[in-house]
C-alpha cells in the first residue's frame, strides 16, 4: 500500500495549516500564493526550497546593537527565533527544531557556542540520512557532555548516552533491548574526551582509543568488536527502529497516531530510502490527517515566530527570551533529555505567558487613543485587526464573539471623549484578544 | 540526564524569569492621567469582606463582584478540606546519601569517594545505623519534633531506570507507561468540582504531570501575585469588556485542540479572579508570619500558605523542589546545595502553617523518581538506581518510619537498593486516611498494596 494522499480543495486554509505544520506560519499574502502551487507544487517547495536567505530586518537587542549570541545572556535563543521568522527555508528551520527536541541537548553542560555548532548540524543533516544525522549528534560535543560521552571510558563506563541513544533516539523505552544491552552500549560507545581550558571552557573534542574498550560486547544479540559508530549502526538497523521512527517523526506535524496501514507504508518507504528522511516528511506533509484532522497546539517558540511574522516584525527587543521560558519553551535548554512533552503546552500558566506574548508583538503599535481615527463600527473594527494580523482564517465562534465584544464596548461610549477614544481602544483589545485567541494558539 | 555542574546558570535563569515574571504582571495597570477618575474610567474601587473567610478583598469594578466565581465561594466557605503538597526532587535523589549508613563496611567499600563519615550528620534515632546528611537538619529537627514519616527506601518491583518511565510511573501512580492522568488528577476526578480550578494546583510554569485530571480543570501558576492579565493600550471599561470576552472565547469547541485552547482560556480567566487579592500591595500580599530563604522554592510555598491561609480552595499542590539531583558527576556539592534549599524552605514552611493555624490541614510528600547505584561511578558520582527515599512532613503525619533500611548487603541483580515500601501503596494509605477517597477508584490494583498508617 503507498502512503496516503490528500485529494480534497487545496486553499487558502490548507496552505495556511501545511506552513504552520511546516514551519512557522504564513508572512501576510503567503498561504494565498502557496495555495496556487497546489498540495503537490507547496509540498515540492517546502521540501526543496534552496538556498537560505534571510529576509526582512536584520536583528538587534534592546540597545540597538547586533546580537551576540555565543556571548550575551539569552541572544542564542534570539539567534535562532530570528532565523524562523526571517528564513527563506522554514521546512528547514522547523526540522531543526525537531530534531532539537528529538535529540534534547541542553546548554546547561556546555555553553552557547557549543549549542549553535550544534544547532547548525540538524540544520545541515535536517532532511537528509538519519543515520548520518544520529552518527554526527553521537560525536557532537555538546551532546558529549549532556549525556556524559566525554566520562564514558573503559576504565570507568557511564551509561547515559548508551541507554538513552536506544530510549529515546532510535528505539523507545523498553523495545527490544536489555540493561544488559545498555551497558554493552556503553562499553561500545567509550572512547571521547575534551581538555579544559579556562578561557574556553570544553575544548579539543576527540576520540582516544586508549580510553575506548576495545573487548568484544554483545549488542541485540550480536557479538563484535563494536565502537561508537556501530553502536548507531545497529540502531538505526534493528528490527524496531523503523516502528519507532515513523510514529515519532509524525507525532510532529500530526497530533493524531499515523493509521495502521499509512504508518506501515511510511515505515517501507523510510527503510526503502536507506534511511533518509526526506521522503518520510513529504509523505506526510501530503496525508489527508494533516488537512482533515484536528487542529494542533502550536508550541511557544512556533507561535511568538509565526505573530512575528504575519507582524512583519524582526528581532528588536530581548523579551522574547525570557517570555518564551515563561511559556515553557526555552530554546536549547528543554527541560529535559527526552526534550518538550507536546501534550501538555497549554495550561493557566502558559495561557498567560502567551498573552504576553502577543501583548509584546503588538506593543509597539498600538493605536494612541487620543489621536486615532477608527470608525464606530464593529464589522470594520474586527476586519481592521483581523488585516493586522495577516488575515488568518479564524473560526465563526471566534469571529462573533469578537464582534459581540466590540458591540457591547462600543455601547458604553456614552459620553463625547468616550465616542472619541473608545474606538482605539477596541482596536487594540481586538488586535490582544485575537492574538491570544484559541484560534491562533492552535493551527 | 545532565551533568549537575552549572546548577549557578540554571539558578541565574530562574532568578531572571521570576524578575521578569514579576515585571510583566504586575497587577493591574495604572489608570491613565488625565482621565476622569473614577466613573469616567469605568474604574470603581470597592473593598468587601467575603462572607465566607473574613478575607479583605480590594476589587476593581464593581461588575468584577458578582463574577467572583460561585464555584468559588461555595468551595471555600465549605469545611476545610486536607491539602497533599507533592513535592518532587528531580533526577533520582541518592537515597544513600540522604540517609546513610556511615559505619557500614560495605557502604564504605561501596562509595570510596563519596561515603559520608557518622561525625558529618545526626544519627538518625529509628535506626542508629543511619545518619541524616548533613544538609538535612531541618528535617531531622521536625523528625526529632514526630512531624516526619521516613521511608528510607521506597519504590516498587520490577524497577526501570529511565529517569521518565520511572517518574512517569510515580506521577501516574501505576508501573503503566500507557496511562496518561496523574494519580492526583485521578483523585480530583472524583472528589472536585467542574468550577474551581485550583483544587489541583500546579506551582510552576507548567502543571505537574501528577495534577493532569481527565475531567475536572486544575491550574497551574508558578506564584499567585504575578497573575493578571494586561494589554497595551486598553484600559477602563474597555478593558473589563475585554476581559469579559475571555469567558465566551474559552467556551467549548468541536475540534479537541481548539477547545483545549479554549478551555484553558476560560481556566486561566476563572483563575484571574481567584488570585486577584495576591497581586496587593506590590505583590507583598502573602503576610508570612516566618521569614524564608531567598529563591524561588521558598517563595512558592510562602505564597502556597498565603493562599491556604486566604482560605483558597485548594486540594491537591505540586511543586519541583530546587536542585540537580541526577548526579552521574561531582555529585557531593550539587546534593548539598540542592538538600539544603529543599529542606530549610520545607522547614519555614512548615513554621508558617502552624503560626497561622494551618499546619494541622497540610501534609506533604517529598518523592524522587528513583534512587542511586549503590555502587559509585568513577566520575565521582552515581549511576541511576532503584529504591529511593521520600518524607511525609505535618503535624498529622504519624512521625514513624514507613518500610525499614534493607541495607547494602543484599542489593538487587543491578546492585540497587531494594525497595520496602512501594509508592503505590503510600499512595493508597494517603487516599484513604488523608483524603477520605475509596483508593481503589483512583489507583490501579490499590487492592494488591499493603496499606501503611500514616497518622497519628
Amino acid at each position: 500500500m503507498a502512503v496516503p494522499v490528500y485529494r480534497g480543495r487545496f486553499g487558502k486554509p490548507q496552505a495556511e495549516r501545511l506552513l504552520w505544520r511546516a514551519g512557522f506560519g504564513p508572512r501576510p499574502g503567503e498561504a494565498e500564493k502557496l495555495a496556487k502551487l497546489g498540495l503537490e507544487g507547496a509540498v515540492h517547495k517546502l521540501t526543496n526550497p534552496g538556498r537560505e536567505r534571510l529576509r526582512g530586518p536584520k536583528p538587534h537587542d534592546d540597545n540597538g546593537h547586533p546580537l551576540a549570541p555565543f556571548d550575551a545572556y539569552g541572544h542564542d535563543q534570539l539567534w535562532w527565533l530570528d532565523r524562523m521568522v526571517r528564513t527563506s527555508r522554514p521546512l528547514a528551520e522547523r526540522m531543526t527544531l525537531i530534531w532539537h527536541d528529538w535529540f534534547a541537548t541542553s546548554g546547561d553542560t556546555s555553553n552557547a557556542r557549543l549549542m549553535i555548532r550544534q544547532n547548525n548540524l540538524f540544520r545541515r543533516h535536517g532532511l537528509g540520512s538519519f543515520s548520518t544525522l544520529l552518527t554526527e549528534v553521537t560525536r557532537d560535543p555538546a551532546m558529549l557532555l549532556w549525556l556524559s560521552g566525554t566520562d564514558n571510558s573503559k576504565d570507568s563506563p557511564n551509561e547515559n548516552y548508551g541507554r538513552e541513544l536506544m530510549e529515546l533516539f532510535t528505539l523507545g523505552a523498553g523495545r527490544g533491548y536489555s540493561e544488559q544491552d545498555v551497558r554493552e552500549q556503553a562499553r561500545a560507545l567509550t572512547g571521547w574526551r575534551n581538555d579544559w581550558d579556562d578561557n574556553l571552557g570544553p575544548v579539543h573534542f576527540r576520540y582516544d582509543r586508549r580510553r575506548h574498550d576495545g573487548g568484544s560486547k554483545r549488542i541485540f544479540g550480536k557479538r563484535g568488536h563494536f565502537d561508537w559508530k556501530d553502536s548507531c549502526r545497529l540502531c538505526v538497523h534493528h528490527r524496531l527502529h523503523a516502528s519507532f521512527f515513523v510514529p515519532k517523526l509524525w507525532s510532529y506535524f500530526i497530533p493524531t497516531p499515523p493509521p495502521r496501514g499509512t504508518q506501515r507504508a511510511l515505515q517501507r518507504l523510510y527503510v526503502a530510502h536507506g534511511h533518509q528522511v526526506k521522503p518520510v516528511v513529504a509523505s506526510i506533509l501530503k496525508h489527508p490527517a494533516l488537512y482533515t484532522g484536528p487542529r494542533m497546539v502550536k508550541s511557544p517558540a512556533v507561535y511568538t515566530a509565526g505573530l512575528l511574522r504575519a507582524l512583519r516584525r524582526g528581532i528588536d527587543t530581548e523579551a522574547w527570551t525570557w517570555l518564551m521560558q515563561l511559556a515553557g519553551q526555552s530554546l536549547f535548554y528543554p527541560p529535559n533529555v527526552a526534550g518538550w512533552d507536546d501534550t501538555r503546552w497549554l495550561d493557566t500558566a502558559t495561557f498567560w505567558a502567551r498573552w504576553e506574548i502577543a501583548s509584546h508583538a503588538i506593543r509597539k503599535r498600538a493605536l494612541d487613543a487620543d489621536k486615532a481615527k477608527l470608525p464606530a463600527d464593529s464589522v470594520k473594527l474586527t476586519q481592521r485587526a483581523e488585516h493586522f494580523l495577516g488575515n488568518p482564517t479564524v473560526t465563526g465562534h471566534t469571529h462573533a464573539e469578537l464582534k459581540r465584544f466590540v458591540k457591547l464596548a462600543l455601547s458604553d461610549a456614552d459620553d463625547h471623549w468616550k465616542k472619541r477614544s473608545y474606538p482605539a481602544l477596541i482596536e487594540n483589545a481586538l488586535r490582544q484578544l485575537l492574538a491570544s485567541s484559541p484560534d491562533l494558539q492552535t493551527s | 540526564m545532565s551533568r549537575s555542574c552549572h546548577h549557578c546558570d540554571e539558578f541565574s535563569r530562574a532568578a531572571m524569569v521570576r524578575r521578569s515574571a514579576a515585571e510583566a504582571g504586575r497587577g493591574l495597570p495604572a489608570i491613565e492621567t488625565g482621565m476622569p477618575m473614577p466613573a469616567g474610567t469605568g474604574l470603581d474601587r470597592r473593598t468587601f469582606v467575603t462572607r465566607s473567610f473574613g478575607l479583605a478583598l480590594s476589587v476593581y469594578g464593581l461588575g468584577k463582584l458578582k463574577l467572583f466565581d460561585e464555584g468559588i465561594a461555595r468551595a471555600a466557605s465549605g469545611p476545610a478540606q486536607p491539602v497533599l503538597v507533592s513535592v518532587f526532587l528531580p533526577g533520582g535523589t541518592d537515597s544513600l546519601s540522604v540517609l546513610y549508613p556511615g559505619l557500614d563496611s560495605t557502604y564504605r567499600r561501596l562509595r570510596p569517594q563519596l561515603k559520608l563519615d557518622p561525625a558529618q550528620g545526626q544519627v538518625f534515632s529509628e535506626d542508629n545505623r543511619l545518619y541524616w546528611h548533613p544538609k538535612l537538619g531541618p528535617i531531622a529537627t521536625l523528625h526529632a519534633e514526630g512531624k516526619v514519616s521516613v521511608m528510607p527506601a521506597v519504590g516498587y518491583t520490577h524497577p526501570d531506570q529511565s529517569h521518565f518511565t520511572s517518574r512517569h510511573y510515580w506521577e501516574v501512580g501505576a508501573t503503566d507507561a500507557g496511562l496518561m492522568s496523574g494519580w492526583m488528577g485521578r483523585y480530583l476526578d472524583h472528589a472536585g468540582t467542574m468550577d474551581n480550578p485550583l483544587q489541583g494546583l500546579s506551582l510552576d510554569y507548567q502543571l505537574q504531570p501528577s495534577l493532569a485530571s481527565t475531567k475536572v480543570p486544575v491550574a497551574s501558576v508558578a506564584t499567585p501575585e504575578d497573575y493578571s492579565f494586561d494589554a497595551p493600550g486598553v484600559w477602563g471599561q474597555v478593558e473589563d469588556r475585554m476581559l469579559d470576552a475571555l469567558a465566551p472565547l474559552g467556551s467549548r469547541r468541536s475540534d479537541p485542540f481548539l477547545n483545549q485552547a479554549a478551555s484553558t482560556t476560560a481556566q486561566s480567566d476563572r483563575l484571574r479572579r481567584q488570585l486577584a487579592p495576591f497581586g496587593r500591595n506590590n505583590g507583598n500580599g502573602y503576610g508570612s508570619p516566618v521569614s524564608y530563604p531567598e529563591g524561588e522554592f521558598p517563595h512558592q510555598l510562602a505564597g502556597l500558605a498565603a493562599m491556604l491561609a486566604a482560605g483558597l480552595p485548594l486540594r491537591c499542590v505540586a511543586v519541583t523542589a530546587p536542585g540537580e539531583y541526577d548526579t552521574h558527576a561531582d555529585q557531593p556539592q550539587a546534593l548539598a546545595d540542592g538538600l539544603e534549599i529543599t529542606s530549610n524552605s520545607l522547614l519555614a514552611f512548615q513554621r508558617d502553617l502552624e503560626a497561622r493555624g494551618l499546619a494541622g490541614r497540610v501534609l506533604t510528600l517529598v518523592w524522587s523518581e528513583f534512587g542511586r547505584r549503590a555502587e559509585e561511578n568513577g566520575s565521582n558520582g552515581t549511576d541511576h538506581g532503584a529504591a529511593g527515599s521520600g518524607f511525609l512532613i505535618g503535624t498529622s503525619a504519624r512521625g514513624q518510619m514507613i518500610g525499614e533500611f534493607p541495607g547494602v548487603d543484599n542489593l538487587d541483580e543491578d546492585g540497587n537498593l531494594r525497595a520496602t515500601a512501594d509508592f503505590r501503596g503510600i499512595y493508597s494509605s494517603l487516599l484513604e486516611q488523608w483524603l477520605n477517597q475509596d483508593a481503589a477508584a483512583v489507583i490501579p490494583g490499590a487492592g494488591s498494596f499493603q496499606r501503611t498508617p500514616l497518622l497519628k
